[in-house]
């Protein structure tokens, strides 16, 4: 298995070219997706729980509480739209992994490339939207900067693994089903939208688990300012065995479907 | 049926056998559009339910906020089922399999080939209210009887959207496009009253939210979930119908324009 | 005995008639018109860039019961919109269309129920199988279901696709697509059977599979419409053609007539440098009755190629390379519009 940093940096410069194409859309979305969530579900809705002051949210406002699970997740699906298809389809007849690997780039490189070309996505979207979340108040400004670190590891922790998945998948039709049975499942029930603890026993169990709910959890409370460092410590190094698990399955599989 | 009758009805049902033959490989599609509003149902209505409640003012002695939403999600999801069947694989079917060229070839007229095409979006969006409906009866969210009624309501609602999807399938460009429609749906499903009353919004907005088709749809199911049925769900219907039917001659203008020329 | 003997004979008769698929619905010897074509006009409005456009101007044509009729053309020559009128899926601008004795004006869906249409891409639909495509084509006819699967499984074996029947589209190759694409057209038994460039893109091999099936539909009765701008699929499968240049008709006959009518005999082509052309025609003026220059050649027309290259030889041209061949629709083509066909 070889690596080269010109390898490398090549794929990566051309993911960056291919994005000169769409930006500006992706930018109208990503300011105007979180600023419509927020709207819509921090005001609106949370005009209806804050009258209640349930005991789950600890006296924050349900706009503070939304907006950091919110980006987590948001990063997970951002995470899984950059990685899924555009991996799959490089990897097939005529994709563009297989007209790189076969000039000198290694699979490696292909595989690297691609991922700091979506970890710069992830970056540059939870940028966007901690910035809309500071515009409406959900978070204060010296906390942006860590609130974007967490979201950017959030994001990571699914990118990898599955980018080391998507490339051995023939059917497309498994990455919509993947998004629609596993990532929509995750959204909904991993703390995003109200306090994991409400859930059943069982299930809370489960929920713990899950990778989103952890990024949810790190997102939180360095958003909310009341960090456990112990807890952060446990949160980090969770989506930390992640990003790198991913990366060592990825360079298998990376290495066996393109060399096939 | 008379035969004259048969013979008009027949290109339907043919566009309608097909989608259902091609259902046979994509049943899972379906599925998951039925599992999207439960998801909701299940995050947003019963676990942000606890954070808000009861909703007073919606009727006595009160409602659930888990009654109050189920009824949007799944106009929601009638119409985008029936959106999504119409915009996005009916462009699909246009302009990048042009699949109904041959079938334009045959005997069947541009107006046979749309019309079957928006009654099978129609047939689905009613599936997925008969899906839906059959879990929230086991979650035991069925305020009233008169949720039945919302079979009907899903049809008018798969209609309206339907047509509105033939639209946008003749304007359409190229697939980045669809992220406009997003752009336009995604407000919509967020402001139309699906997770709190109207009563949160200022009296202007709330005139602005009662022109949105979304809105008018969820009004024309969710009165009848919650046992109220008035005359105000015929002009919901009449709004969707006249904006459907709207959409469906002008649309129809459109296909007959780029098909046969 | 004698009654089983019957049988027996019986049986055998029938696998001998039933084995012969029958495809189409009108006798061989009946001679009429099948398509009568008067003033025959296709305007395109204008876009959003430019004017309007006409495709085809003005042509008259007449295709005869039971023949094998072409349009011959480069890309752009008005060959796919005439083929898009005769199909009635474009209404005429102007001019009389009569398709087996109707008015293509008002009588499409009833012209449209008797006609079979291979369009140029295929268009197969791509979420159904073989034999679902098959299927649901039959149905778009209003043919009954028991008809339909009759009728499938003779085309099927008629394409030599009966073991591809459950497979999905993507999974064929050029060929089987071009040869399910012809079965599909001849679901509805058609008495007329439009073919746009029916071998575009198939390598030699399928090409000469798919004109063998070509050919047994002919034999059968069925009238073939084609288009194409390979001279030597034309040459082979027309009895009579038209050749098209910038929407009108250049000429109408038999490929033999139409070589006899405009050209000589035979040609020889002389390789020359590229770029030296009019000065080589120069050196070579009167080798033959008469000359063309192309980029890397030649063309000199005559009805003695020997003496012509004989002749070339004493002037010292054709050091490169000359050969002498018969002349083709090609040459026709080049004589009537001043270029190649493909270009």
């Amino acid at each position: 298995m070889q690596l080269s940093a010109d390898g490398v940096t090549q794929a990566w410069r051309y993911w960056l070219l291919r994005y000169r194409r769409t930006w500006r859309g992706t930018i109208v979305i990503s300011v105007a997706n979180p600023a419509l969530f927020l709207a819509a579900l921090g005001f609106g809705l949370g005009k209806l729980v804050d009258h209640e002051h349930s005991a789950y949210l600890h006296g924050s406002s349900y706009l503070a509480f939304l907006a950091p699970g919110l980006l987590a997740a948001a990063m997970m699906q951002t995470a899984y739209i950059e990685s899924a298809g555009p991996v799959h389809v490089s990897a097939r007849r005529a994709g563009v992994y297989r007209v790189a690997t076969a000039t000198p780039l290694s699979p490696l490189d292909a595989l690297l490339g691609h991922l700091l070309f979506i970890g710069f996505r992830i970056l540059t979207s939870a940028t966007t939207f901690a910035i809309v979340a500071w515009a409406f108040g959900a978070v204060p400004a010296s906390r942006v900067g860590p609130l974007v670190l967490a979201a950017t590891l959030t994001g990571l922790a699914f990118a990898t693994p599955v980018a080391a998945w998507a490339v051995t998948v023939e059917r497309p039709a498994l990455l919509n089903g993947g998004f629609r049975f596993v990532i929509m499942p995750l959204y909904m029930f991993s703390g995003t939208f109200f306090a994991v603890a409400q859930l059943p026993g069982w299930l809370q169990a489960v929920a713990r688990c899950t990778p989103l709910y952890q990024g949810v959890q790190l997102c939180r409370s360095v958003s909310l300012g009341d960090a456990d460092p112990l807890a952060v410590v446990g949160h980090s190094s969770y989506l930390a065995v992640l990003v790198v698990g991913g990366l060592a399955v990825g360079a298998r599989t990376f290495q066996r479907v393109l060399t096939a | 049926m008379t035969t004259a009758r048969y013979e008009r009805a027949r290109p339907v049902a043919v566009m309608i056998e097909r989608n259902l033959r091609i259902y046979r490989h994509t049943w899972a599609l379906l599925l998951a559009e039925i599992l999207e509003p439960i998801l909701y149902l299940g995050s947003i209505g019963l676990g942000v339910g606890v954070l808000v409640g009861h909703l007073p003012g919606l009727g006595a002695p009160s409602v659930g906020y888990p009654e109050f939403v189920a009824p949007a999600l799944l106009a929601t999801a009638a119409m985008n089922g029936a959106l999504n069947e119409t915009a996005f694989l009916m462009y699909n079917r246009l302009a990048v399999e042009r699949i109904y060229q041959p079938i334009l070839a045959t005997p069947m007229s541009v107006g046979e080939v749309a019309v079957g095409e928006i009654a099978w979006a129609v047939l689905r969006s009613v599936m997925i209210t008969v899906g839906f409906l059959g879990v929230i009866a086991v979650f035991g969210l069925v305020a009233s009887p008169w949720v039945l009624l919302g079979v009907l309501g899903a049809a008018v609602i798969g209609f309206c959207f339907a047509c509105v999807g033939l639209l946008v399938a003749t304007w359409v460009r190229g697939f980045p496009d669809f992220q406009f429609v997003q752009l336009v749906m995604l407000p919509m499903f967020l402001f139309a009253t699906t997770f709190y009353p109207l009563g949160v919004y200022p009296r202007p907005v709330q005139v602005a939210v009662e022109c949105l088709p979304l809105y008018q749809a969820i009004q024309l199911l969710r009165g009848p979930a919650l046992g109220q049925v008035d005359a105000a769900l015929l002009l919901s219907a009449g709004y969707l119908l006249v904006l459907g039917g709207l959409a469906l001659h002008w649309g129809l203008r459109r296909l007959r324009r780029i098909l046969s020329v | 005995m004698g009654i089983l003997a019957q049988f027996v004979f019986c049986g055998y008769m029938l696998a001998v008639c039933g084995g012969a698929v029958r495809l189409s619905g009108v006798s061989v010897s009946s001679r009429t018109s099948v398509v009568s074509a008067r003033g025959l006009t296709k305007t395109y409005p204008p876009g959003k860039a430019g004017s309007a456009f006409t495709a085809v101007d003005a042509i008259d044509f007449e295709v005869h019961s039971a023949e094998a009729f072409g349009f011959l053309g480069p890309n752009g020559a008005g060959k796919s919109s005439t083929m898009r009128m005769i199909g009635c899926v474009s209404p005429p601008t102007g001019g009389t269309l009569q398709i087996l004795g109707m008015d293509a004006a008002d009588s499409g869906k009833r012209i449209r129920a008797r006609i079979g249409s291979v369009p140029q891409d295929d268009l197969l639909d791509p979420e159904l199988t073989v034999g679902e495509n098959l299927l649901i084509y039959g149905r778009y006819f209003g043919m009954s279901r028991i008809a339909i699967a009759e009728r499938s499984a003779e085309l099927l074996e008629f394409a030599r696709l009966t073991d591809k029947a459950d497979a999905r589209v993507q999974a064929l190759s050029g060929g089987m697509r071009r040869r399910l694409t012809i079965a599909r057209s001849l679901m509805n038994t058609p008495d007329l059977l439009l073919l746009d460039e029916p071998t575009t893109g198939l390598d030699p091999q399928a090409r000469h599979l798919l004109w063998e099936r070509l050919f047994e539909l002919k034999r059968q009765g069925v009238t073939l419409v084609l288009t194409t701008h390979y001279m030597d699929e034309a040459e082979r499968l027309c009895d009579r053609l038209v050749v098209m240049d910038h929407g009108r008709v250049v000429a109408t006959g038999s490929p033999r007539a139409l070589i006899d009518t405009h050209v000589t005999r035979e040609v020889l082509e002389l390789l020359i440098e590229p770029g030296t052309g009019a000065a080589v025609a120069a050196r070579a003026y009167g080798v033959a009755d008469r000359i063309e220059v192309l980029a890397d050649r030649l063309l000199c027309y005559t009805d003695d190629g020997e003496r012509a290259l004989a002749r070339a030889h004493e002037r010292g041209l054709g050091g490169l390379d000359a050969l002498v061949r018969r002349a083709t629709l090609e040459d026709v083509f080049l004589y009537l519009t001043g270029r190649s066909l493909i270009e």
